[in-house]
């Protein structure tokens, strides 16, 4: 997992993540690009990150993987990532295309709603928690 | 004395308290109209493990976390 200040060079990780596997007898290689998109007059969106948590999740997901014979990689911003520049890329490695299909799919929505990390649209410069387009996360109101 | 902390958005200052459970905490922390309307939607973890039973139990020292919705990505 990798976590970096400001938004992602993508061609640098997804090539270097494709030189680590080149050996690993992998044949399906499936990345996701997450982009911020302009919409709503935001200038960009901007990142929390709990790391302790957010490794501890990573972690359960590469078990899950490698259960599966797979292999999962992610790498996030923290802070303001501008418009139309990358927030978030993560990708599947597996023998075969249909694990790797299906666990891209997985590991996406699983991170949306279980990771912690948090987002702020960014207007005139100030951060607004992106409240409305958050979720709850697995065991929510225990303390309510 | 437990440290309880404040996660993201909430922007609340920790607390340290005296909890031998996390219903304790609970019901300290549902002292605090700002944080009640927090606590419905918010997850936990104690130690930096997500946590699901309000009877888990806590030692001196212990760092209780307070997690508000998601929106990774």
């Amino acid at each position: 997992m990798e976590l970096y200040n400001g938004p992602l060079n993508v061609k640098e990780i997804f090539g270097r993540w494709l030189d680590e596997e080149a050996e690993s007898n992998y044949g399906a290689y499936i990345p996701f690009v997450g982009t911020i998109r302009a919409e709503d007059g935001i200038e960009a969106l901007s990142f929390d990150i709990y790391e302790p948590v957010l490794q501890a999740w990573f972690d359960a997901w590469q078990e899950k993987a490698k259960s599966l014979g797979a292999v999962v990689k992610m790498a996030h911003a923290k802070g303001d990532v501008p418009l139309h520049q990358s927030s978030y890329v993560s990708a599947v490695f597996s023998p075969k295309r249909r694990v790797a299909l299906e666990l891209i799919d997985e590991f996406v929505e699983d991170f949306k709603a279980n990771a912690p990390i948090w987002k702020y649209d960014v207007r005139d410069g100030k951060r607004i928690y992106a409240e409305d387009r958050s979720t709850p996360m697995n065991g929510s109101g225990l303390l309510a | 004395m437990i440290k309880v902390e404040f996660l993201g958005p909430i922007g609340k200052p920790s607390l340290e308290i005296e909890a031998a459970t996390l219903a304790d905490v609970a019901n300290r922390l549902k002292e605090d109209a700002e944080l009640v309307s927090w606590l419905d939607k918010c997850a936990v973890a104690l130690n930096d493990t997500m946590v699901n039973d309000l009877a888990t139990t806590l030692k001196d020292g212990d760092r209780v976390s307070i997690l508000p919705p998601v929106c990774g990505g």
